[in-house]
């Protein structure tokens, strides 16, 4: 293959989930285009995190299709999604308790190792060498993200906002094409959320984003398209300035302007 | 430490030094004591195995006395059915056979969590002794199949005593495995052990296969419970189910927690303490001249004893009370390092 230019990165078309009785993604449809950062809003409980288990492969749809740079994503195990080029931080933290922050990314990066168990079993050269790699390119991913001086110590000593930020560098640290961020600004503080805001816009020169998240302020800086979800279905898709706007959208936040929902 | 040498090579060279400072360590000691140092070798192992599907990948088994069993009867049927094979091929057969029911085992395991997982394991190392009685022309029943291993070189009979010898092999074969037990726990496949026992849904999401993993796991650890059975019927000279109960796969386990779960150093620790443990307790019987239905169970009671007391301690176990002291001694500002 030689280039390939994909108009489309990740293609969600007409995907409906159900728990039960329990609708939790109707018809759902999106598509990622590279270098866009996409907001994903709505409602507590309106299926935010299901459409991000549906793409890392937790759940199979029971109607629709995923399609990634084109080629249908069916039967994919969420261990795959990183070989493919998308990286994911979880609702919760998500973290490693009993790994160092350093050892936390570097198990993110596994996707860029090139030996494998038997080399890594009898302790070889090579995959010594890989392991050094692996450091390296960790080390950098926290310096960049200004934590550095934690990579020794284990997550549950730090603060929140710091462990958010491990756990974003270790989505970082494979490169990816495409990240799912499931409210990366839940419980930051105001500067920390602005530099959360700055730090994505520079992430989308080289990598679309998916963003869910309740902080609107946020959402309408950084994103260039909002969807909006309400009890599973798509209620809204457009630029922040008209999402905002929208009367559809107010209604679902129960007429209360969206900046005033609880931060989950 | 800047050290260029790869893992294997610098494992192997440490693996190296012991095996000296032990050969030394027979060389001064009586045959008796050549025994307990080769017995601490087995269930070091053992327990070593152990704390990397335990202590590593967070998988909790009752059940491992069951691949020492299996392992045992290997050497055992081996040495009797075909003596033409050297003890080094029955040894690794041991293993093989080991790893092999491990992997079974673990592709079972792979779909238990918890106390789920604990039980089967458990039914593993009750029910798989009885299959002695169930073919009693093969493994010889409840009596066990008893044999003599002639591993010595003709020029070393009559020089060192077998006790010494065998000790010798078995350390030889426990440094070995734990070299490649080294490698892995330092290596991406440790991290990845104890990525999946931290968060199965992070580590699938950072691209690790969590089923695969705790398989490998399994196969693994059961492997070196092959290898240390394959060591005690070599040493001992015999396989029978009696030295394979439930209690030996308990107690394995709780060496492991007084040991330290977090790394290969709580096993050594944990090995030492079942094995002298059982020797002191005997001679404070013995000293206290009490009746022998106290006396035989006076080692359990106070083994139980220690663990409590021990954990309530240290609860990361000895060696967590060993790094402590060292953090101390040291002196280095953080305290909160992760194990490796
Ligand atoms: N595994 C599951 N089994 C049954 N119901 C589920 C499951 N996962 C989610 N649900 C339900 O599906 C609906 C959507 O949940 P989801 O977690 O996707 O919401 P969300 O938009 O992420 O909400 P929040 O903002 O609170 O994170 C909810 O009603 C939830 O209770
Ligand atoms: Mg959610």
């Amino acid at each position: 293959m030689t280039i390939t230019s994909h108009e489309k990165l990740l293609e969600v078309d007409g995907v409906t989930v159900r728990f039960g009785g329990l609708v939790a993604l109707h018809d759902v449809g999106l598509s990622i285009r590279p270098g866009t950062v996409v907001g994903v809003i709505g409602p507590n409980g309106a299926g935010k995190t299901t459409l991000f288990n549906v793409v890392c492969g937790f759940l199979r749809p029971d109607e629709g299709e995923l399609r990634w740079k084109g080629r249908p994503l069916r039967k994919h195990r969420p261990d795959q999604l990183a070989g493919l080029g998308i990286a994911r931080t979880l609702q919760g933290l998500g973290l490693f308790g009993g790994l160092t922050v350093l050892e936390n990314v570097m198990t993110g990066a596994g996707r860029l190792a090139r030996t494998g168990a038997l080399a890594s079993l009898l302790g070889t050269g090579r995959a010594a060498r890989d392991e050094r790699e692996l450091r390296a390119r960790s080390e950098d991913v926290l310096a960049e993200l200004d934590i550095a001086h934690v990579a020794d110590l284990l997550p549950g000593a730090l603060p929140y906002g710091v462990r958010k930020r491990v756990a974003l560098a270790r989505a970082l640290v494979a490169e990816p094409e495409l990240l799912l961020l499931d409210e990366p600004a839940s419980g930051l503080s105001t500067a920390e959320m602005d530099e959360l805001a700055t730090r994505i816009t520079s992430l989308s020169e080289k990598t679309a984003v998916v963003l869910v998240e309740h902080h609107m302020d946020l959402v309408m800086r950084v994103c260039d398209e909002v969807v909006v979800l309400d009890f599973g279905e798509v209620i809204a898709t457009g630029p922040p300035d008209v999402v905002r706007v929208d009367p559809a959208v107010a209604d679902a936040y129960l007429g209360t302007a969206p900046e005033e929902q609880p931060s989950a | 430490m800047t050290t260029k040498l790869p893992p294997l090579v610098l494992h192997l060279l440490a693996a190296l030094g012991c095996l000296v400072l032990l050969v030394l360590l027979t060389l001064v000691t009586d045959p008796f004591t050549n025994l307990r140092i080769a017995t601490v070798g087995y269930y070091l192992i053992a327990v070593a195995g152990l704390a990397l599907l335990t202590g590593f990948n967070g998988q909790v088994s009752l059940g491992h006395g069951a691949f020492m069993f299996i392992g045992a009867y290997t050497v055992a049927l081996l040495v009797k059915r075909v003596p033409a094979f050297p003890i080094w091929a029955d040894l690794l057969l041991a293993v093989l056979a080991g790893g092999l029911a491990g992997l079974l085992a673990g592709a079972a395991a792979a779909r238990l969590h918890g106390p789920y997982l604990a039980g089967a394991t458990l039914a593993l190392a009750v029910g798989l002794p009885a299959v002695t009685q169930r073919f009693p022309d093969l493994f010889a029943g409840s009596n066990g199949l008893s044999f003599t291993v002639n591993s010595q070189p003709a020029g070393l009979v009559g020089v060192v005593p077998p006790t010494r010898w065998q000790s010798w092999i078995v350390w030889l074969s426990v440094l070995l495995a734990l070299v490649v037990l080294a490698n892995l726990a330092r290596g991406r496949l440790g991290r990845t052990l104890r990525a999946v026992r931290d968060d199965e849904v992070a580590a699938s999401l950072a691209g690790v296969h969590v089923g695969r993993t705790k398989i490998l796991a399994f196969l693994v650890s059961s492997a070196c419970g092959g290898l240390a059975g394959g060591l005690q019927a070599f040493l001992l000279g015999t396989a029978a189910p009696g030295s394979f109960t439930p209690a030996l796969s308990l107690s394995l386990l709780a060496a492991l927690v007084l040991g330290g779960l977090g790394s290969l150093w709580g096993a050594l620790w944990g090995a030492i303490a079942l094995v002298y443990f059982q020797v002191w307790t005997d001679d404070f019987a013995e000293l206290l001249s009490l009746r022998s239905d106290i006396a035989d169970n006076l080692p359990l009671a106070l083994y139980g004893v220690v663990l409590i007391v021990t954990v309530l301690a240290f609860p990361a176990g000895i060696q967590g009370g060993v790094r402590k002291l060292w953090v101390r001694v040291r002196r280095p500002a953080p305290s909160q390092r992760g194990e490796s």
